[in-house]
């Protein structure tokens, strides 16, 4: 059974501009699967249209059995609250202390006057905590964001997505801006949450690698369409051109 | 080619400079301005200042009345900017990118600051003073307007700074609206909001000082009154307390912005 | 068994908040101004005020103001030459401030003078902007007698301390190299200011010399109401204080709205092309 399923998915901004062309993609539970194409080919607007931060203009987007298009602003935030998202430059808020802002995570759960006033329950602390310490960066959880590296800012934003208890987590670029180290703690750390924790993560990525060596299935789009799906064994040189319209050699740069 | 856009570089500030020489000229010819009078002026000006200008004994008795004035100038601007921030809060939400409600408030907001900026205070309290007469609360309505002008600029422009990111994680967590501005965009770029508010009382300080000549209240009265009877010693004790109090303001808000921003 | 890096309230209850001198400072500020406001409303002299009528009244003139403006005791061209008058008042000030500015500002850079003149020149800015514009121009009246002078003068001591700050920040940003370059060539101070500083901060000057041009605008209106320095806006003064008639406030007022806006649009721009990062 799929947790996500994408039918015949088109954006465009103008008219005669198309971003996304008749996408088709089935997603299962527990399954890591990678996003990868040039810049421009439109990875992050398709990653965006599963929870509608970026409404689409033709095709369906079942998740867990619901129909993404068709909901009302309550549904929207509901099922937004299902669906954690990881940002390229980790998106916190610099000034809050790391532990506030993966509480922010809650905020879907919550009416705007719980939020408002910062009523986080005790058990909702206490997992922040739980999450943090899981993550290793527990001993900064009152120091403020700003004062962190880029891979401890990353990992705060990923606590921020687990407290949500998701079933998909949508990841944008997590390690475009992190050093090689950095990101594969951040790599490891988004394997683990799908094969042991048993959510879902869909990651956009640009380095071919490192999308061969964690993805259970890889997908590879150029110009707004699919040119390739599959695992990363049959992901092979010929593919990869197809993808990126050059030859590996030259990505390296990318 | 490269000489040629020198030498087009070097036209362009000549012809500049001359443009600015002829604007001056005729600046100077329509307000018959005269740079050699002017210039011989600064040093004749100092002189009576100094000569003038003198604290004595005997206006040290008026100190009990300028103080008095001054804290009611000074608790006027105080108030003025205060309130003028919370307005300023809610037309700089609605009028910033990044937390706008709808484009028609986002630019009916920013045009309400534009004007009520543009329109000079002293227009503001002329027209307040024929209805509301010599009170504080004419100065306080003056200050206030020009305040929610400036403040919603800057506002606007710090929450624009501030938040762009965490504001678009935070929809996708499913936060509602009132959360991610109370939350994320009002944390965040508080401490630069703070710094403007306290920018600003002390340049209203200064603006009541302006205010109060026209309206006739608080300490701009009481320097009026004295140079109207030229009693400079006494003028002379009201700049130097407007001095005092303008300093020590700018004091904290330089200690307050150091330790938040 | 308990970890010791949360940090909880006596009743158990998880802290969010890190609680350090920043977050403090900010409250406590909060809370000193809202406490001052409303202890200004006690002190505020209430006299005479009417607040009901006040507020019809003042919306009637409002509306007179700006739906019926119209000019009864002077000429379009007389309006248009007192609006002149003004922008000259305000381009003099400017172009003057600036000029002793530059070479204020090259004595208050840190990395061009040394740290004691640096400090005095501060001290001294920041003394005469603490004095009220309209009071220099008072003060200046008395010695130099009411006229363009004393406007002027009284007007180029804010924009002196205004245009210093600006400057002599932009001269301490000039990358270090440039000025080494110049130094090694052997080049006395006024080479280093010549060739390394000014070619380099030169569109900057200009952007912040127009920025103060479109606050003296404002500034020379209100000197001609308050100290009587001529220009529209005494007339103005004039319009409302002793005629009372508000058809003629009013289209003092949209004229004075057109300029300033004006003003507005280009230094908007300025600021775009110039301090990309301090504007929207």
């Amino acid at each position: 059974m799929s947790l996500l399923r994408v039918e015949g998915l088109g954006k465009s901004y103008t008219a005669d501009k198309q971003i996304l062309k008749n996408i088709n993609f089935e997603i299962k539970a527990e399954e890591l699967v990678s996003i990868i194409g040039p810049s421009g080919a439109g990875k992050s607007t398709l990653l965006r249209c599963m929870n509608r931060m970026v409404e689409f203009s033709e095709g369906k987007i079942m998740f867990n059995n619901r129909d993404v298009g068709s909901l009302d602003k309550k549904e929207l935030r509901n099922v937004r609250a299902n669906i954690g998202m990881v940002f390229q430059h980790y998106n916190l808020v610099p000034r809050l202390t790391v532990i506030e802002n993966v509480l922010h995570g809650r905020f879907g759960y919550k009416t705007t006057l719980q939020g408002l006033l910062g009523r986080y329950t005790e058990a909702e602390k206490e997992r922040a905590f739980y999450l943090l310490e899981k993550l290793g960066i527990h001993e900064h959880a009152y120091k403020r964001c700003d004062q962190l590296s880029g891979g401890q800012q990353q990992r705060v934003g990923i606590c921020r997505a687990l407290i949500q208890e998701p079933k998909l987590i949508l990841c944008d670029e997590p390690i475009a801006s992190l050093d090689p180290n950095s990101s594969k703690i951040i790599m490891d750390l988004l394997k683990s949450i799908s094969t042991e924790m048993g959510i879902t993560c869909l990651v956009n990525l640009h380095q071919v690698d490192v999308a061969k060596h964690y993805s259970d299935r890889i997908i590879g789009l150029n110009k707004g369409e699919i040119v390739f799906t599959g695992t990363s064994h049959e992901l092979n040189e010929e593919q990869i051109n197809k993808i990126y319209g050059t030859k590996t050699e030259d990505l390296i740069t990318a | 080619m490269n000489e040629k856009k020198m030498r087009k570089n070097r036209w362009q500030t000549v012809i500049f400079l001359l443009i600015i020489i002829v604007l001056t000229y005729l600046s100077a010819a329509i307000t018959s301005f005269n740079f050699v009078d002017g210039l011989a002026t600064i040093p004749k000006a100092i002189g009576w200042m100094f000569s003038n200008l003198m604290v004595t004994q005997e206006t040290l008795d008026k100190l009990p009345t300028i103080l008095e004035k001054l804290a009611e100038t000074t608790f006027m601007s105080i108030a003025a900017t205060t309130i003028a921030a919370v307005v300023s809060l809610f037309l700089g939400v609605l009028g910033s990118k990044v937390t706008k409600v709808n484009n028609f408030l986002s630019v009916f907001a920013r045009f309400i600051a534009s004007v009520s900026r543009n329109i000079p205070v002293v227009a503001w309290a002329l027209v307040l003073l024929i209805s509301f007469g010599q009170n504080s609360v004419t100065g306080f309505l003056a200050l206030f307007v020009g305040t929610v002008g400036f403040l919603t600029r800057a506002f606007i422009e710090s929450i624009d700074e501030a938040s762009q990111s965490s504001v678009e994680a935070l929809i996708a967590t499913g936060s509602t609206y009132f959360q991610i501005v109370g939350k994320a965009v009002i944390p965040q770029s508080l401490p630069q909001m703070i710094s403007w508010v306290l920018f600003m009382v002390e340049t209203n300080i200064r603006n009541a000082t302006l205010v109060g000549i026209l309206t006739g209240t608080g300490i701009g009265y009481t320097f009026d009154m004295y140079y109207k009877m030229l009693n400079y010693n006494a003028v002379a004790l009201v700049t130097l307390c407007i001095v005092i109090i303008v300093i020590v303001v700018d004091l904290i808000s330089n200690y307050v912005r150091k330790v938040i921003l | 068994m308990e970890a010791t890096y949360i940090k909880r309230k006596k009743d158990g209850r998880i802290h969010i908040k890190s609680g350090n001198k920043g977050d403090r400072v900010l409250r406590s500020t909060l809370g000193v101004l809202t406490i001052l406001t409303f202890v200004a409303f006690l002190f505020f002299n209430y006299a005479g005020l009417e607040l009901g009528s006040a507020i019809t009244e003042t919306a009637y003139n409002l509306k007179v103001m700006f739906f019926e403006p119209a000019l009864s005791h002077f000429g379009l061209r007389e309006a248009i030459y007192q609006v002149g008058i003004t922008l000259s008042l305000a381009f003099l000030a400017t172009i003057i401030g600036a000029i002793i500015a530059f070479f204020l500002s090259l004595m208050a850079a840190t990395n061009l003078a040394p740290l004691g003149l640096t400090r005095i020149i501060r001290v001294f800015v920041a003394f005469i902007r603490a004095v009220p514009t309209v009071l220099w121009v008072l003060i200046f009246a008395i010695a130099a007698g009411l006229g363009s002078e004393a406007a002027v003068l009284g007007m180029l001591f804010h924009s002196i301390a205004y245009l210093v700050k600006a400057f002599s920040e932009a001269f301490e940003e000039v990358d270090k190299g440039i000025l080494e370059a110049v130094r090694s060539t052997g080049g006395n101070w006024w080479h280093i200011v010549k060739s390394g500083v000014l070619p380099s901060t030169f569109t900057y000057l200009l952007s912040w010399i127009f920025l103060r041009f479109e606050i003296n605008f404002g500034v020379a209106v209100a000197m001609g109401a308050a100290a009587g320095a001529g220009g529209i806006g005494f007339d103005l003064f004039m319009a409302s204080s002793f005629y009372f008639d508000m058809r003629e406030v009013g289209f003092i007022t949209y004229a004075i709205l057109i300029v300033a806006f004006l003003l507005e649009v280009v230094s908007t721009r300025l600021k775009k092309r110039f301090f990309p990062a301090t504007s929207d």
